[in-house]
């Protein structure tokens, strides 16, 4: 049972992870290629925090706005840049963020944080409140998405010149959805950060932002729903692979590029597709 | 000496970025697409140049037949790859790139071992005494040469020739170029196959200078050359060439003077992003 516990637990976390990107580059079409680098953030935060004796819950608002602020910084430098050299910009910055970790012995260095103290309230605590996380980070975008905000965000993601000149504020907007998206990644990565125990520069490098990129595309970017299952069946997919080991990256990287390749909409327009043959029928 | 060493290393890494960002700024400038596997046609090139060499003995035939089987490579990966996603966010064929680029990897492991090849004999160690203390081996002189030899070729077909001119327009407008008769077909075809034959060739180069070839040796250059042509100004030739002379000298220097506070990456971005925010549109951007 604790096996499993420890698969949810993952899951329920890299769902609250693809969300958080979900409101950047689906909501608001801003791509981000370092969404990892705010991940680390929020885990190293709690981290530290959580080793001098801060209770783990109390954790979560300070790894939260370490990361908001953080992205809040990034967010201001990408509304100087677009489209592909935000997504190199970005890039940028998980390589910049692990290169300072890297270096920088108060946080571990090269070896990372290890030791990092138990929740005490167990296994299945820690999968309730992740899970709770989820729920709470979910309503939230469900209600952003059909705010004022959301109408506004899909129309930057739509034709940002357009949106300027119907008087949408779009540096505001690009900013919020930078700090509603960084925070969601924040509280992931203090919850990933008890979830394993120990952290290190590798863990939130590069790869990790590609693949949280492809849960929201194969989902279909901008559709919640189809974030949450790609999400959950992408970050579980090594754990049914167990048994061909030696071809996991392989058949990881064959299953991006066909998704791309034949089902380019996602989970989402696969969905759609068929549930609208049906209404055909 | 020390400065005279790091000038001479960064012009040597500048070498070699310029031989890779080549094809990535030619698709680029034709597709709007980042190519990441383009990095896996680099590692291509670097098995072919180790076991063609340890094969037949002659390290000039390893290097030509490389650049010929990754240029064949590389435009069957704008078929199978690019081609049918034309149409698509340049997002989606982004992560296509990238699936491919993580396959590929595992595929070099399974088909050539985890722990890399090197040369049996290694050609070209000989050293030759430029400057009284400094010395350089013949390989690191053939780098440079090769890629000044191979791009300012590229140039002057680019400037002098027909097909050059036709490929330029391309760039410039698909649409008005094709209804002036040009075979825009060809030229992307053309440009695949040239950028990727020179990625090839920087493999070569690469397992040469460190006597080893190993599944993951275009992990680097698969993020380091996106900055470059992003550096240059997107579809930029001429950018991405003074871009890559420039990060190889900064890293360089930086992994020196600065190496204590960052790594070799990120000093390489956080030069990137200083740039961006002084020119959004790239150091050499047309407009």
């Amino acid at each position: 049972m604790a096996y499993e516990i420890v698969v949810l637990t993952n899951m329920a976390i890299a769902v609250l992870f693809a969300l958080s990107l979900n409101v950047i580059t689906g909501f608001c079409g801003q791509v981000s290629l370092g969404h990892a680098a705010f991940l680390g953030i929020g885990a190293y935060t709690s981290a530290m925090l959580s080793k001098s004796g801060v209770p783990i819950v109390i954790t979560f608002a300070p790894a939260m706005g370490m990361a908001a602020l953080i992205g809040l910084v990034v967010g201001v430098a990408s509304l100087r840049v677009r489209h592909d050299f935000l997504a190199i910009t970005t890039m940028g910055v998980v390589f910049l963020f692990t290169g300072i970790v890297r270096k920088q012995e108060i946080l571990g260095g090269e070896i990372g944080i290890s030791g990092i103290p138990a929740p005490d309230f167990g296994r299945v605590g820690l999968l309730a409140t992740s899970l709770l996380c989820v729920l709470a980070y979910l309503l939230f975008t469900i209600w952003v998405r059909r705010s004022w905000a959301g109408f506004a965000f899909d129309s930057i993601s739509e034709d940002e010149d357009t949106a300027r000149l119907l008087g949408i504020n779009v540096p505001k907007f690009k900013l919020f959805a930078f700090v509603v998206g960084t925070a969601g990644a924040g509280l992931a990565g203090a919850l990933y950060a008890h979830q394993v125990r120990f952290i290190g520069p590798d863990s939130f490098g590069f790869v990790e932002s590609i693949s949280v990129l492809a849960m929201v595309i194969v989902g279909g970017i901008g559709s919640i729903w189809g974030v949450i299952l790609a999400a959950a069946f992408l970050s579980a997919l090594p754990q049914f692979f167990q048994v061909i080991d030696d071809y996991k990256l392989l058949v990881y990287g064959l299953l991006l590029f066909g998704a791309m390749r034949f089902a380019p909409e996602g989970i989402d327009g696969l969905l759609k597709k068929i549930f609208r043959r049906r209404a055909v029928k | 000496m020390l400065f005279f060493d790091l000038c001479i290393q960064g012009v040597i890494q500048g070498a070699i970025y310029a031989l890779i960002a080549l094809g990535l700024t030619l698709v680029y400038g034709l597709l709007r697409i980042l190519h990441v596997a383009h990095a896996a046609l680099f590692t291509l090139g670097g098995y072919i140049g180790v076991i063609v060499t340890n094969g037949s003995g002659s390290f000039l035939l390893a290097l030509l037949t490389s650049m010929l089987i990754v240029g064949v490579v590389g435009m069957s990966s704008y078929t199978i790859i690019y081609k049918p996603l034309l149409n698509r966010t340049p997002l989606i064929a982004l992560i296509a790139s990238i699936g491919i680029f993580i396959a590929s990897e595992e595929l070099f492991r399974i088909f050539f071992g985890a722990y890399g090849l090197s040369y049996t004999n290694p050609p070209l160690q000989g050293q030759i005494e430029i400057l009284s203390g400094v010395s350089l081996s013949h390989a690191r002189i053939l780098v440079v040469v090769l890629a000044i030899g191979l791009l300012s070729g590229v140039g002057w077909l680019a400037i002098n020739t027909r097909v050059g001119i036709a490929a330029r327009a391309t760039v410039i407008d698909p649409e008005m170029a094709a209804s002036s008769g040009i075979n825009v077909e060809m030229i992307r075809f053309g440009s695949f196959f040239i950028g990727s034959a020179f990625a090839g060739a920087a493999g070569v180069m690469v397992s040469l200078l460190n006597n080893l070839v190993e599944p993951t040796m275009g992990a680097v250059p698969s993020y380091k050359a996106l900055a470059i042509i992003v550096l240059g100004g997107l579809g930029s030739v001429r950018g991405a060439l003074v871009a890559s002379l420039a990060l190889g000298i900064i890293e360089s220097f930086g992994t020196i003077y600065v190496g204590h506070l960052l790594d070799r990456d990120s000093i390489a971005f956080a030069f990137l992003i200083m740039v961006l925010m002084v020119r959004p549109q790239g150091l050499l951007a047309r407009g």
